[in-house]
């Protein structure tokens, strides 16, 4: 971007909030059925049929209104959002207009080591639409309604962030957040967790915003980094070329990496927003506020500097560490089941992370299991088998089901501790080659390297190098 | 407020409502009669009067999050007009 432009960037991510069902019927919500066979008469919008809100919505929105420090709205009201596309069967989306569940709220963002407070306007209850399959249908369109009235939380942000980085930021911390709450799973390849990017450009140093374009349905954090930085330089190209943006709504080709523009942004008002006469007012009293708020889990900022102050570790292991709630709860029972925080953060963001990486599982797919590499970590720390050997051990550990000890055990891994064996190795070691020890005393230290390797290769790799290195400086200078 | 003859088309064609074109003129006049009594009523003193939501004095009952539906697709696709591997399907919306 060149330096006299400024971006203005703000987020509308809907999130699949996890319910059994739907948020006004009792049809399941269940991915990857069969097309609408998860669609009852209220999602299909069968004359006569009345909307009944599902508690359990209601209180996922509220603890997230409660995690963002947001205000929550004594009373609520549903409104339709009135548009005709085949996948809407009723002709309008039961949404929030005015007064949503929740108010003004905000989450910390940390960008190049600079943590930036990003204002969230808004979040409020919907039900999704169905899903329309273009291909292949005689020239007709399929309709799925299987989605129809899953209810989602969208969140708006205030337009706080001032590049794609910013954004992406912003919405991996909005991603970690809901899954730690345990209201979404967060899963993008399934729809659960949705952006719309609303992308502006003005001079820097100007107050006043530029006319914003709005980005449909980017999926993934890759892309919408990708998308909102294609977006800045269109509108920074059409404003120097002397043009004027347009206010419409672009999709994001990733094949291409480029937006295209998809309609003429409807006015707000043309939605023809009204109070939906079939629900009534949604009172959330003070005691499920205070209900709710006495089980929020410890969140990721708060989780992040206990385990620094804890653990001893240094900010960039415990983001790591806290980045999900499946993964510190694995790294703290490493530690009490194992007593060693210091191995434990070594390893899990080490090895463990990186075979994990390298297999493509998610820690709750681990094949070795806390308590088992607690076991590993334990003979490292009682200096059992060295670090060396340890890495052979969770090889073993990762393939198999034998715990360390089993293990150690059974391929006769433990380091030699009995000095008088290795003593007698080192007195045949220095026996066997005089011409390294001759190097070695003439000043040469390089050729106790040589010494080292013999004995260990003699000792298979089970004597403690540190101790072995010890008992031959020991030897040849006495 | 009163409404012209374009505004009234606009609002038919958003509530997709056939308006023939010798009507627009006496919609237009109507619904600014209704406005006009908006205007009327929105100059009443309301301060210290909460806005309702709902004419029945009544919160909404929440349900319990449970799966109560059965599949009973067949059913309700015996009435649409074309259904095929288990879509409903609908002329083509997209260019």
């Amino acid at each position: 971007m060149s330096s006299q432009w400024e971006a203005v960037i703000g987020l509308e991510i809907h999130t699949q909030l996890s319910t059994k069902s739907k948020i006004f019927s009792g049809a399941a919500t269940a991915y990857g059925a069969e097309p609408n066979t998860q669609a009852c008469a209220v999602d299909l919008g069968l004359p006569g049929v009345l909307p009944v809100l599902n508690e359990d919505a209601v209180r996922k929105a509220v603890t997230f209104g409660l995690a963002i420090d947001a205000d929550i709205a004594p009373h609520s009201i549903f409104a339709r959002k009135n548009y005709f596309y085949p996948d809407l069967p009723k002709g309008y989306q039961i949404s929030q207009f005015e007064l949503p569940i929740v108010g003004n709220g905000h989450l910390d963002i940390e960008v190049d080591g600079e943590t930036k407070r990003i204002g969230i306007t808004r979040a409020h209850l919907e039900e999704d639409a169905g899903k329309s399959l273009h291909e292949d249908f005689h020239g007709l369109t399929g309709i799925d309604l299987n989605r129809a009235g899953t209810p989602l939380l969208e969140i708006v942000s205030e337009p706080d962030m001032r590049s794609a980085k910013e954004a992406v930021a912003y919405m991996r911390k909005l991603h970690e957040l809901v899954r730690y709450l345990e209201i979404c799973d967060g899963n993008m390849q399934e729809g659960s967790f949705r952006c719309d990017a609303n992308v502006s450009v003005r001079p820097k140093g100007h107050a006043e915003f530029g006319t914003r374009a709005e980005i449909k349905n980017i999926n993934s954090f890759k892309f919408v980094e990708k998308a909102i930085n294609h977006e800045i330089e269109r509108q920074i190209d059409i404003i120097e070329g002397g043009g004027k943006v347009v206010q419409e709504t672009r999709l994001y080709d990733a094949n291409k990496d480029e937006t295209r523009s998809m309609r003429s942004k409807e006015e707000a008002n043309d939605y023809r927003y009204f109070p939906d006469p079939d629900l009534l007012p949604v009172v959330i009293e003070e005691s499920l506020k205070a209900e709710i708020r006495a089980t929020l889990p410890e969140l990721p900022d708060a989780k992040k500097q206990r385990f620094i102050a804890q653990y001893g570790m240094d900010g960039e292991s415990a983001a790591t560490l806290t980045s999900s709630r499946e993964l510190a709860d694995f790294y703290e029972q490493v530690v009490t089941e194992s007593g060693e925080a210091k191995l434990a953060t070594n390893w899990l963001t080490g090895d463990v992370l990186g075979a994990l990486n390298k297999a493509g599982l998610e820690i709750g797919d681990c094949p070795v299991s806390a308590d088992r590499l607690a076991g590993l970590l334990k003979r490292v720390a009682d200096n059992t088998i060295s670090g060396k050997t340890a890495k052979q051990v969770f090889d073993k550990l990762w393939n198999g089901s034998e715990t360390a000890d089993e293990i150690i055990e059974k391929e006769g891994l433990k380091q030699i501790t009995d000095t008088g064996a290795i003593e007698a190795i080192v007195d045949s070691v220095i026996a066997a080659n005089p011409g390294p020890v001759e190097q070695y005393l003439s000043g040469k230290e390089k050729a106790l390297m040589a010494l080292v390797g013999q004995i260990m290769k003699q000792t298979q790799g089970k004597a403690n190098p540190a101790e072995v290195n010890k008992m031959l400086i020991a030897k040849l200078k006495g | 407020m009163s409404l012209t003859a374009n505004d009234v088309k606009k609002i038919a064609h958003l509530a997709r409502l056939g308006i023939a074109e010798q009507d627009v003129e006496h919609y237009a006049q109507d619904l600014s009669g209704i406005l006009d009594l908006m205007t009327k009523m929105g100059q009443l003193d309301t301060a210290g009067i909460a806005p309702m939501a709902h004419p029945l004095d009544q919160t909404q009952r929440l349900r319990a999050d449970r799966v109560t539906e059965t599949n009973q697709r067949e059913h309700f696709q015996a009435i649409a007009p074309q259904t095929e591997a288990g879509l409903y399907l609908v002329p083509k919306v997209i260019e």
